[in-house]
């Protein structure tokens, strides 16, 4: 016999689909089909179930080789390199859930860490933008009700978020939107010819790293105003024309990737198209939003931000919140040698991050909490595999539209296995036993 | 748990009808009690202080999505104010949007115990309770917004009362809610399409139903389940030049209509941040004060009850579910502006303010708001709140008390004003001599907004029974005293229980407390249409389903306080 | 006038944070005293004494105390942060924030400086003969008041984002500037004497940019009106005006529409 688990939140990606159903054995204990999911997503799920997975953590010796330690030892260990450093940095925090999120806050706290989370290579940059200028912003049910516009600009969600365009952005019909697809007028936005390209009434094939100017002429384009023959590789004509495709819309939408984010200029491609954004609430309705990557970094921005007041980059080392990009995100950070150790959970710097970075990590005291094995976790002296959450333990996410969304567990975690939030919770008053709190 | 006594203090009490009076306060297992039940208290020595109940803040925007956005995405409101961790205390950092750690604290320090969030949008009422779970000490609700609720719109349409009401009683359980609250009825529907309405008669697109209609059927939903609080609205046309009008017909929508649950309540709509609309003229040059008119018709009736949000002249963030209120401010002020429409329920705008003492239309809202104050006759029912933090931050309230209580300090501010003739010609409050007594000051907010909320079977008093809830602070009564020392006693809680437990001993904070969330449980009868219409919108408009909506109590609401409301009668 | 002299003895591990090197902390003090004022590192405080040899004294005030600093300081961040008075000179290539939040007086580097120079600055004078890193006179986060008065002069090069939200005060590169000069400006005036590569002005409302060299490429919302003649820091030359960012939105004066200003010299 096997049972149905209805309702189930995928834990990859920041569109954070909730309508999941998945099959598992009687007792709970095993994991067995995945349906509605992309094939990331049950690829997840179902990676949770790989008969080599690693269930205990493992410390690092001097010859490379691991060992295998019990979780008291890796808490120790973990406690210890915390409470005796200078200036941890604790980073990561995308891929695990909101309960967890809060309580490495407190540790940050205690040992004068500094936060960073995933945005920091992704939409770090978006959020610096926000806040220079602010955003308009809607639920992914907006835009499914209401939407006659949806602008992709620098993001392939043909290939990164695979179900947006179904459940929320081209296809979906809603209140408003009866006609589905053919009611919308869809423009894409990139140097390639994206799959996402291809669904689309217009694409405008702009010269790599040149995002900004063409923000700007669009915002010209709006006011009538003249332009440049050519700007970004797109003649002046299709610029206006483009700009009245957008003007002439109910509802438009723009949706914006690391094509635009991690480009030449960064946070000021974002602060552009947010303000053109803004400038086409003048003539009707308009909002944008960021394609979130990891499915909780909304999450981490949301808890920090409460906590804190800051989405990312939060250096808590004076005893207080600090937050300057450029100086407290971990990439200047490793890059300049600020800090002294490196505490790494649910997410992979040793994949993502720059190598020089990641040389620093190795070099560095440092922990990783992972169900997997990592590139991340090849390089820190102590892996710590823990259950998976969204599968092996519930917990709040937050979509890329800021809308939480509580995970389930659907399988049990294997015998023994720690979940995230345990084991920061145990690191947690061990530090205090050692701060003498 | 241990027992108290508060000893040889001045108390006001306007429940029990104590002004001033040197009466001793007994604490025992989390309420007040008589003397005389006490075993063995530790003594707290008030003498030469004053003691009130803790206070109760009817309407202040303190946690959630649009607050989050405020903290987010002003890093600059943190600049050189955060503060260490300390002792019990956590970091804390921001000024006018603080952290939810800060915001906890800072209440207690004003000797406030229960804080109410103003405006929870449905879909994100997790992201509204795990802030309230992270903010210390003080007990807490939501209000979830319903005034530009689709269900609500489609059933009010046909003035279905009774659909309304099961719907309200089935959000207010899955989002763990406590009250009616309506924010510019319609018009941030409207806003859905970058469109407003403008006065209580003008239509909602595509919706075929009037601001007035959804207003009126709001209170009568909200009376026939008897809920604790009445229908809390924000009007129509907030902010603008001649706006007293569209109040004045708002507040006209709740005549005729009793309350009804036996909560102790009087009112069957609370209009809150009055000051905002209370204004008259039609641009910003001839922009003047209604609040004779607004107070008249609150003075004359009974079944309303009102807050001021006061101005208080800081630079701070303005945040409402009035999303194209705050669209029209960006315009006004080109600053950075956050907006989030938010699919069936709401929306919701963002942008910083700098309310200026040199900018005239800014000094006579100051004016307007403490006139409200000043012009009530039953402080019962008019309310101190700086509709936190859009007309200022929270943490002014002890100076709103002063200005209130002291002519001088009034007129000093008015005198010193950049436009100060101008202001004073456009306002009334130059020559109102009337200064608030400690007595009004506990009615205006402790008694009065228990009351008002339905909770006066909870707080707002130090009746035996009651929460153990008391705030002393270091101001004699009795003493000649500087307007500046009221600022400084209201703003700095010699001592402070909570629950009976004690948060703050000789004005340091010393326990995090038991912080509760208080929530509505309204059992209806059966009502299969509204069952079914909620499915059909979740399969069809929403982007979450059903059994991803609701909220779980264990982790969103740790400590819930739930208040059980009987409306299948 | 009284100089306090600090040579630096014992490098940080990490960083130094040393707000308190500012003729504001350093007035009416001896070296002793100085010698204790806080400094951090990390979660760690320690003291400027730990980290400087220090000789000398304050003056009465702020604007009576010189301070110099020796050696370096590579690893040290917020040198002269919100000083009202008085004069720092630099021997060195100081880290970050120097002279942030500025208010009056004088900072003289003689190498160096990393990002973030002059952010926030209301007053004062930075002088620079090295490069400047990123961020150099700009809003701190979020900010929308920027630089509002001083001036920055660096004889080298500067990095990105020169004068973001710049509302007043003067910037002056002798060198090439990296991408976004004057982003968002409200007022203010740059100078770049050498190259500019792009997204110079960009969202600007209003302000002066005067570059003397090349700019890769022009933002389209900048639009060419005439040719001036001016006469900039001494140098007499015909300039090609050009007015933008059109795209943004400009306010009005006497029925014609104010923009940013950006002179180019032929």
């Amino acid at each position: 016999m096997t049972k149905t688990v209805t309702d189930v939140v995928c834990p990859f990606c920041g569109t954070l689909c909730d309508d999941l159903e998945v099959v598992v054995s009687d007792d709970g204990k095993q994991l067995l089909e995945v349906y509605n999911a992309c094939a990331i997503g049950a690829e997840k799920f179902l990676h949770s179930q790989a008969e080599d997975r690693l269930t205990r953590p493992r410390l690092q010796q001097e010859d490379g080789s691991w060992k295998d330690v019990t979780y008291d030892e890796a808490i120790e260990y973990t406690a210890q390199m915390l409470a005796s450093s200078t200036k941890p940095l604790m980073y990561g925090w995308s891929s695990t859930n909101c309960e967890a999120q809060g309580v490495g806050s407190e540790i940050g706290e205690i040992t004068g860490a500094v936060m960073d989370n995933t945005a920091t290579v992704c939409h770090g940059t978006s959020l610096i933008a926000v806040q220079d200028i602010g955003i308009p912003h809607c639920t992914l049910g907006e835009v499914k009700n209401r939407a006659d516009r949806v602008v992709f600009w620098g993001c392939n969600p043909a290939h990164a978020h695979p179900r947006h365009m179904s459940r929320y952005s081209i296809f979906p019909r809603g209140f408003f939107t009866g006609k589905g697809h053919k009611g919308r007028k869809v423009i894409v936005i990139d140097p390639r010819k994206t799959d996402t390209a291809n669904v689309a009434d217009v694409h405008l094939q702009i010269e790599q790293g040149r995002d900004y100017e063409l923000l700007d002429a669009l915002r010209v384009a709006f006011k009538g105003l003249p332009l440049p023959d050519v700007v970004a590789g797109i003649p002046k004509e299709q610029i206006y024309e483009a700009a009245e495709v957008l003007k002439s819309g109910r509802f438009v939408i723009i949706f914006f990737g690391m094509g635009v984010t991690q480009s030449l200029g960064k946070n000021h491609n974002i602060d552009e198209a947010i303000a053109v954004t803004r400038d086409l609430n003048e003539y009707t309705k308009a909002a944008i939003m960021p394609m979130r990557g990891h499915y909780n970094v909304t999450g981490s921005g949301a808890v920090w931000g409460w906590q804190f007041g800051f989405p990312f980059a939060v250096d808590l080392s004076r005893g207080f919140a600090r937050y300057n990009p450029g100086e407290t995100t971990s990439n200047d950070l490793l890059r300049r040698g600020e800090v002294d150790s490196v505490f790494v959970l649910g997410s992979d710097p040793g994949a993502h991050f720059p190598f020089s970075s990641v040389k620093k990590i190795s070099e560095l005291p440092s922990v990783c909490i992972d169900p997997h094995q990592t590139p991340t976790t090849a390089v820190c002296k102590l892996h710590v595999p823990v259950a998976f959450v969204g599968v092996e333990i519930g917990g709040c996410a937050y979509r890329m539209d800021n809308v939480p969304i509580e995970t389930r567990k659907v399988v049990e975690a294997p015998e023994g296995m720690m979940t995230d939030e345990e084991f920061l919770e145990k690191v947690l008053v061990r530090i205090k036993e050692i701060k003498g709190e | 748990m241990a027992e108290y006594i508060i000893k040889n203090g001045f108390v006001f009490d306007p429940v029990l009808g104590i002004n001033g009076d040197k009466t001793d306060v007994a604490i025992k297992d989390g309420k007040f009690v008589e003397t005389t039940q006490l075993a063995n208290p530790k003594t707290i020595d008030a003498t030469g202080m004053t003691v009130m109940a803790g206070a109760v803040d009817i309407h202040a925007h303190v946690a959630g999505p649009k607050v989050n956005t405020g903290r987010n995405f002003r890093p600059e409101d943190k600049l050189f104010n955060c503060t260490p961790r300390r002792g019990v205390e956590r970091m804390q950092g921001g000024f006018s949007v603080p952290t939810t750690f800060k915001t906890g604290y800072d209440y207690a320090r004003m000797g406030y115990t229960t804080v109410m969030e103003a405006a929870m949008p449905p879909l994100y009422a997790r992201h509204t309770h795990e802030e309230i779970r992270d903010t210390p000490i003080i007990d807490q609700a939501a209000f979830p917004v319903f005034g530009n609720n689709w269900f609500v719109l489609e059933y009010l349409k046909n003035n279905e009362i009774e659909n309304t009401a099961s719907y309200i009683a089935w959000l207010l359980r899955a989002t763990k809610g406590y009250a009616v609250k309506v924010v510019n009825p319609g018009g941030t529907e409207a806003w859905g399409w970058g469109l407003n309405c403008e006065n209580i008669h003008d239509p909602v697109p595509f919706f075929d139903i009037t601001p007035a209609q959804i207003v009126k059927g709001l209170i009568e939903a909200n009376e026939y389940l008897g809920l604790p609080h009445s229908m809390h609205v924000h009007a129509n046309n907030l902010g603008n030049p001649g706006n007293y009008t569209t109040t004045l017909d708002t507040f006209k929508l709740s005549e005729g209509i009793k309350p009804r649950g036996g909560w102790g309540r009087d009112q069957v709509m609370h209009h809150t941040h009055v000051q905002f609309h209370s204004y008259g003229g039609d641009n910003w040059g001839n922009f003047e004060s209604k609040s004779p008119e607004i107070m008249d018709y609150v003075n004359s009736h009974d079944n309303i009850t009102i807050d001021i949000g006061q101005v208080t002249l800081d630079e701070t963030t303005t945040m409402t579910a009035d999303g194209p209120f705050e669209h029209h401010l960006t315009e006004l002020n080109h600053l950075k502006w956050a907006n989030t429409d938010v699919e069936l329920e709401t929306g919701s705008g963002v942008v910083p303010y700098v309310y200026s003492p040199t900018i005239k239309v800014c000094a006579i809202q100051w004016a307007i708001g403490l006139e409200l104050g000043l012009l009530a006759k039953d402080p019962m029912r008019v309310f101190i709140t700086t509709d936190h933090p859009n007309a200022g931050p929270f943490i002014r309230y002890p100076r709103v008390i002063k200005w209130l209580m002291s002519q001088q300090s009034r007129e000093e501010m008015l005198n010193g004003f950049k436009h100060s003739e101008k202001v004073i010609d456009a306002t009334h409050l130059m020559g109102i001599d009337r200064e608030l007594s400690l007595y009004e000051i506990a009615q205006m907010t402790r008694a009065g907004t228990a009351k008002a909320l339905g909770l006066g079977h909870m707080y707002g008093s130090l009746k035996p029974g009651l929460e153990a809830d008391v705030a002393v602070y270091d101001f004699n009564p009795e003493q000649e005293h500087a307007p500046d020392d009221i600022e400084k006693a209201f703003g700095n809680a010699r001592h402070l229980f909570k629950t009976g437990m004690q948060i703050i001993n000789e004005g340091e904070i010393v326990s995090n407390g038991n912080k509760r969330t208080l929530w509505v449980n309204a059992r209806v009868n059966e009502n299969p249409q509204v069952m079914r219409d909620v499915k059909e919108k979740f399969l069809r408009y929403y982007t979450v389903t059903q059994n991803n909506y609701e909220v779980a109590g264990h982790h969103y609401v740790p400590n819930p306080y739930v208040i059980e409301v009987d409306a299948t009668q | 006038m009284e100089t306090v002299t600090l040579t630096i003895k014992n490098q940080p591990s990490l960083y130094l944070e040393a707000d308190n090197i500012s003729p504001d902390a350093f007035a009416g003090k001896s070296a002793e005293n100085i010698a204790a004022l806080h400094a951090y590192e990390g979660n760690t405080q320690t003291t400027l004494g730990d980290h400087f040899e220090i000789s000398g004294k304050g003056g009465a005030t702020a604007t009576e105390t010189r301070i110099i600093v020796n050696g370096d300081v590579s690893k040290v961040k917020y040198i002269g942060m919100k000083m009202t008075g008085g004069e720092i000179v630099v021997n060195g290539n100081p880290d970050m924030y120097v002279g942030a939040w500025m208010q009056g007086g004088k900072i003289t580097v003689k190498g160096n400086v990393d990002a973030f120079a002059g952010t926030g600055m209301k007053g004062g004078e930075i002088v620079i003969d090295g490069d400047a890193g990123n961020y150099l006179g700009a809003a701190y986060r979020g900010d929308w008041r920027g630089m509002q008065g001083g001036k920055i002069t660096v004889k080298g090069n500067a990095g990105s984002d020169i004068g973001t939200f710049m509302n007043g005060g003067e910037i002056v590169i002798g060198g090439d500037v990296d991408v976004h000069v004057a982003t968002h400006a409200e007022g203010g005036k740059i100078v770049v004497k050498g190259n500019a590569k792009s997204r110079v002005g960009g969202q600007m409302v209003e302000g002066e940019i005067i570059v003397f060299g090349d700019i890769e490429v022009m933002m389209p919302g900048f639009i060419y009106r005439k040719d001036v003649d001016l006469e900039v820091d001494g140098i007499s030359a015909r300039f090609a005006l050009y007015e933008g960012d059109i795209g943004e939105r400009h306010r009005k004066r006497k029925g014609e529409v104010i923009y940013g200003k950006l002179y180019q010299k032929y």
